[in-house]
């Protein structure tokens, strides 16, 4: 990775010019916070909009003779049921390796008006694998699109449908619903839209051509209401919404059922089965997974990261934080962490070592911070 | 007279008679950004130059602070146990985190002036 962490988004140039301190992600060189700082960037964004460049996500296209054959073709690498998947409709899945581990978690919608044509964004640092994947495994009647000209920015918050509104009163945004996705025109910009996002609040996903994003970023930007935020605060925003992030939550060794990630396996995709891994992921929706993805709140005000143990009441190993830091919005330390599920139970008394000395800390419900989607 | 002096870690040492107020420069509390949490070390515990003497964590990540100087930590600031952001807000005022009792003065020379602090933020531009 060392000598690919030049590559840039097309935002990068506007990035350096809002005075955004920059450091490497998944090979590329983006903003990890702004002049404002991490703890403002997540407040704004919680109370107002806040922009994120996100185009460094692998955007692509599966394209074949009809809905049924595409949904078919992703239903064999991933657990979610897409042939029931609406047009204008956006589900969140992941991709499985042959024993359940996940390869990566992903956002698939379905165009309205296209019949076979699903789209994927996968995340930067995994999108080569995924493609690979994906190209290896994927019928002859179906091909994978990559689309590489396309940016990908974010605009969350509870003003982000007043400010898309203010910019195209016509577009009609306000009335998607939370997971719709579909073309809008933003103005004179050509986007497709999804009412979706990672930070837990109202938002949407706008992708567009990359040779156009620098124009529409500066158009948001000039709203009162926004403010850019960078990697920073886009990571304790999805902490607090107690949502996963690959390589810590999420990994190949890890299956969607430990990751408590059931909920995206809809009912004929558990019961056919039919996708990889689909027996050890039915066995753990039958009798309950070894290890379970938990919240876990500390008692006291220090923070426990990424890679600290966690001990039962006992004294027992029974996991490690997965990540971990200080809430913005809750105003607390948060984490979340995988324990063996006699210590999955909400209230469990845990230990976590950090520093050579023992946190107090508590099994807690997740999300952290209540979740505000627009679910119309 | 009072004189500060530094560590390339970005630690200083502002010295008053024979005791040493210890904090983090303005410099590296604008590198680690908001701080959220302070863990000082237990008043009356002798520090040698170069140990653990205090942990500061920020939104983003915790960071060791180490000792400047050697000596017995005689006071430590229970004002940013209590509000960390004063790091932020005032890092070589009332952000200052602990106070040690010099044991030997001599390593005072060893730590940089604030003219040569100020040269060596430069180098690291």
């Amino acid at each position: 990775m060392a000598d690919s962490a030049t590559l840039k988004t097309p935002l990068h140039a506007l990035h350096v010019e809002l005075g955004a301190r920059m450091g490497p992600f998944a090979g590329y060189d983006m903003p990890i916070q702004y002049a404002s700082g991490i703890l403002a960037e997540h407040l704004h964004a919680r109370s107002h909009a806040g922009l994120f460049d996100v185009s460094h996500m692998g955007q692509a296209e599966l394209v074949g003779p009809d809905h049924a054959a595409v949904a078919a073709a992703l239903e064999r690498l991933c657990p979610a049921d897409f042939l029931a998947l609406a047009p204008g409709r956006q589900r969140y899945s992941q991709l499985l390796n042959a024993e359940g581990g996940i390869i990566d978690d992903l956002m698939v919608s379905r165009p309205p008006g296209a019949d076979g044509k699903l789209n994927l964004v996968v995340n930067a640092a995994r999108k080569a694998v995924d493609f690979e994947v994906l190209e290896a495994n994927l019928p002859s009647s179906v091909r994978l699109n990559r689309l590489d000209r396309l940016a990908l920015v974010a605009l969350q918050g509870p003003a982000a449908v007043h400010v898309l509104q203010r910019l195209a009163p016509a577009s009609g945004v306000s009335a998607m619903s939370f997971m719709a996705a579909r073309p809008v025109q933003l103005g004179r910009f050509a986007a497709f839209v999804s009412r979706s996002g990672y930070t837990g609040e109202d938002g949407f996903e706008i992708a567009l051509p990359a040779d156009e994003v620098d124009a529409f970023a500066r158009r948001l930007l000039a709203d009162p209401e926004v403010a850019p935020i960078g990697l920073g605060a886009r990571d304790s925003l999805r902490l607090e919404a107690g949502l996963c992030l690959y390589g810590h939550e999420l990994d190949e060794t890890i299956d969607p059922i430990e990751a408590d990630l059931a909920w995206s396996i809809q009912k004929r995709r558990r019961v056919e089965g039919g996708f990889p891994g689909a027996a050890r992921i039915q066995a753990a929706l039958a009798s309950g997974p070894a290890r379970r993805r938990v919240g876990i709140r500390p008692d006291g005000r220090a923070p426990a990261r990424d890679g600290a143990e966690i001990f039962d009441a006992a004294g027992a190993p029974v996991g490690v934080v997965t990540s971990g830091g200080f809430g913005p919005s809750v105003g607390q330390p948060i984490a979340m962490g995988y324990v063996a599920s006699p210590a999955a139970a909400l209230g469990t008394a845990l230990s976590l070592m950090v520093r050579g000395r023992s946190l107090a800390a508590k099994v807690s419900p997740l999300p952290f911070h209540p979740h505000a989607y627009h679910r119309g | 007279m009072t004189e500060t002096r530094y560590t390339k870690d970005h630690e200083y040492a502002r010295v008053e008679g024979d005791v040493a107020v210890v904090g983090i420069s303005d410099h590296a509390q604008q590198q680690l950004g908001d701080v959220v949490f302070v863990e000082l070390p237990a008043v009356g515990v002798k520090l040698a130059k170069g140990d653990g003497a205090a942990v500061v964590e920020s939104v983003k990540a915790a960071s060791d602070v180490f000792a400047p100087v050697s000596g017995e930590v005689i006071e430590v600031n229970g004002a940013v146990d209590a509000q960390p952001g004063l790091i932020n807000e005032d890092a070589m005022g009332r952000g200052w985190l602990l106070k040690i009792k010099l044991a030997d003065a001599g390593e005072l020379a060893s730590l940089m002036s604030e003219a040569d602090y100020a040269a060596f933020l430069k180098t690291l531009a």
